[in-house]
């Protein structure tokens, strides 16, 4: 007994050390000397592989897991809930977050002026991720949020030229919006049903009445926004293209998914209860144009880094078609893609930030002779692009095939068409990259510094996994199966 | 008319008015006030509550405690307000150190 209560208590320091260690150390940042810095940071990097390991036990053998915060119970307290969804994510912000960060080592070197000021705002950016991914408070969730925007936003702004500026500060005002219409849902749901946990909130809606429903709406449309969802991404391709390469990749990777993310807990669990259907091929459908778009948007752009950010844009459009298609083998099918497309899209924005630091720019009508210069980058921004393409064995073309199985099977000829002509037009705009590269009719021959090899090698490592996350499909579809919401044994 | 739906009506209508303002103002500083304005609004509506069938501002309420959670949450909205505030005055000021321009359209 005082073993297993030691193995609880373990589980339970792991998960709470995983949001409280990177905002410990954030703080610690601003007050120890600049020769102090590296220590952390690795720390930082390193120590949530670890911490992992006893939540990864604790999913796969006992299932999902409360915490209670400061021995409040849940209608006055703040809890954390731990399942298998909560920690497949945790485990890609330590993944994707560490390997970026170890290309941002090599950017801002810690204790440097400019790492003094990046990684203060990475570490805080680590923690508010995990804090959203573990939350089952929607005010707890509202205060994550607001962390993540605003380190989001100063990250952005690090590079501190008016461009930047001027795309940080459009993409804080409209945070700030999206987090006001956020929290007039929430203040409509605490009044109608006097709590603000999740799964607490998924007993008292019901069939839902129409202040529920109001703020379902607000709620939607606010995570809508933040997760830049088409009509509402015009704030992402200027905010993702300006920012550092390893924010970049964050920034796609992780910040914009943690969004939808919400949308899909808020859906399928707090409002499991209303009968959205209508709501979802609303949704659906903007996903669905979002796909064609931005695409399509991707496929004109003249710059590499803005072309990965439209891509981000289509590529977020899959994730809403999860809301219409609504069974078990697409929430498999969508969250792989979340976690596929998060691998494959850090490492495409890595490769895209070697390319700019060799070159000094990214247009795509002066990539010319890149393959020679460059030809890890470029070696993994075509794996990455694999994997956005779904061609197999990445594990893109995993999702996609759950995701196309799932459509067919419901005779959704619609959603299954805009998944084909999705990867198509993928296809079209990595291609127009690599064939830019492969170019080698210009009369001068490019110029290009080195890249240090941790900026190389961490590109290469995420665009790998991307590549293999295809063949190591069975052990996180089986953690799906055992905590998915669309179970017949379903769970609250 | 009740004491809370006056407050539902001011809170609606701050609302609108920052609404407003964020979408026409071309100054960051103007788009910020109106910001502001709006979370105004919001936590006018956090400590309106419904109550026996009848909208009631619980701090307006005579004898009853007013509800705790809901002053907390307005308060951390607060906090909140200040800090990104504040966060996108810095922003502001440093565009116009590098720009000479506060206004987000002139690119």
């Amino acid at each position: 007994m005082i073993e297993l209560a030691g193995i609880a208590m373990n589980v339970v320091a792991a998960v709470v050390l995983l949001v409280f260690l990177p905002l410990l150390a954030a703080c610690a940042l601003l007050l120890l000397p600049a020769r102090a810095h590296r220590l952390v940071v690795v720390v930082c990097i390193a120590a949530p592989l670890a911490l992992m390991l006893s939540p990864t036990m604790q999913v796969a053998t006992e299932g999902s897991l409360d915490i209670v915060l400061g021995g409040y119970a849940a209608p006055l307290g703040i809890g954390l809930h731990l399942d298998s969804l909560a920690l497949l994510m945790l485990w890609l912000v330590a993944v994707v977050g560490g390997l970026a960060a170890l290309h941002a080592l090599a950017g801002f070197a810690p204790g440097s002026p400019a790492g003094r000021r990046f990684w203060p705002c990475w570490l805080l950016l680590i923690a508010g991720l995990n804090a959203m991914f573990l939350s089952a408070d929607l005010f707890n969730l509202y205060v994550a949020f607001e962390m993540v925007t605003l380190m989001a936003v100063a990250l952005v702004a690090i590079e501190g030229s008016a461009g930047a500026l001027r795309a940080a500060l459009r993409y804080l005002l409209l945070g700030l919006l999206a987090s006001l219409a956020y929290l007039i849902g929430v203040a409509i749901l605490y009044s109608a049903h006097g709590t603000l946990d999740l799964y607490l909130l998924a007993d008292a809606v019901g069939a839902g009445d129409d202040a529920t429903l109001t703020a379902a709406a607000l709620i939607t449309v606010a995570l809508l926004l933040k997760g830049a969802i088409f009509p509402l991404h015009l704030w992402l391709p200027a905010a993702h293209a300006r920012a550092p390469g390893p924010v970049s990749a964050l920034l796609s990777a992780l910040v914009v998914k943690v969004a939808l993310y919400l949308l899909w807990r808020l859906w399928f669990w707090t409002g499991a209860g209303l009968d959205l259907r209508g709501a979802a091929q609303v949704l659906g459908t903007l996903g669905a144009t979002a796909v064609l778009y931005g695409a399509m948007a991707a496929l004109v752009q003249s710059r590499l880094k803005t072309m990965v950010a439209y891509s981000t844009v289509a590529q977020l459009g899959y994730l809403m078609l999860l809301l219409p298609l609504a069974d078990a083998l697409a929430f498999k099918g969508a969250v792989y893609h979340l976690l596929s497309h998060a691998l494959a899209k850090a490492a495409m924005f890595l490769a895209a930030a070697n390319i700019l630091f060799a070159l000094g720019h990214d247009r795509l009508d002066r990539l010319g002779g890149v393959d020679r210069r460059l030809p890890v980058s470029l070696f993994a921004f075509g794996i990455a692009g694999v994997s956005l393409m779904g061609l197999p064995p990445s594990g893109g073309f995993l999702a996609k095939w759950m995701l196309l199985e799932a459509a067919l099977a419901q005779r959704a000829w619609g959603w299954a068409a805009v998944l084909i002509l999705g990867s198509l037009l993928a296809a079209v705009y990595v291609f127009r990259v690599l064939a830019a590269a492969f170019r080698h009719d210009d009369a001068a021959p490019v110029a290009a510094k080195p890249v240090p090899w941790l900026m190389n090698a961490s590109a290469l490592l995420l665009a790998l996994l991307a590549l293999f996350a295809g063949f190591a499909a069975a052990p996180v579809l089986a953690l799906l199966d055992s905590g998915g919401p669309f179970l017949p044994l379903e769970g609250p | 008319m009740s004491t809370s739906l006056v407050y539902l009506l001011a809170s609606a209508a701050l609302f609108g008015i920052g609404l407003y303002g964020l979408l026409t103002a071309a100054h960051v500083l103007r788009k910020l006030l109106a910001l502001n304005v709006m979370g105004g609004a919001v936590f006018l509506l956090l400590v309106t509550r419904e109550s026996d069938s009848k909208l009631v501002t619980l701090a307006a309420r005579d004898g009853a405690a007013p509800d705790p959670v809901a002053q907390a949450l307005v308060l951390t909205g607060i906090v909140v307000a200040v800090a990104t505030t504040a966060f996108a005055l810095a922003l502001m000021v440093r565009l116009h150190a590098v720009s000479g321009s506060t206004e987000l359209d002139d690119d």
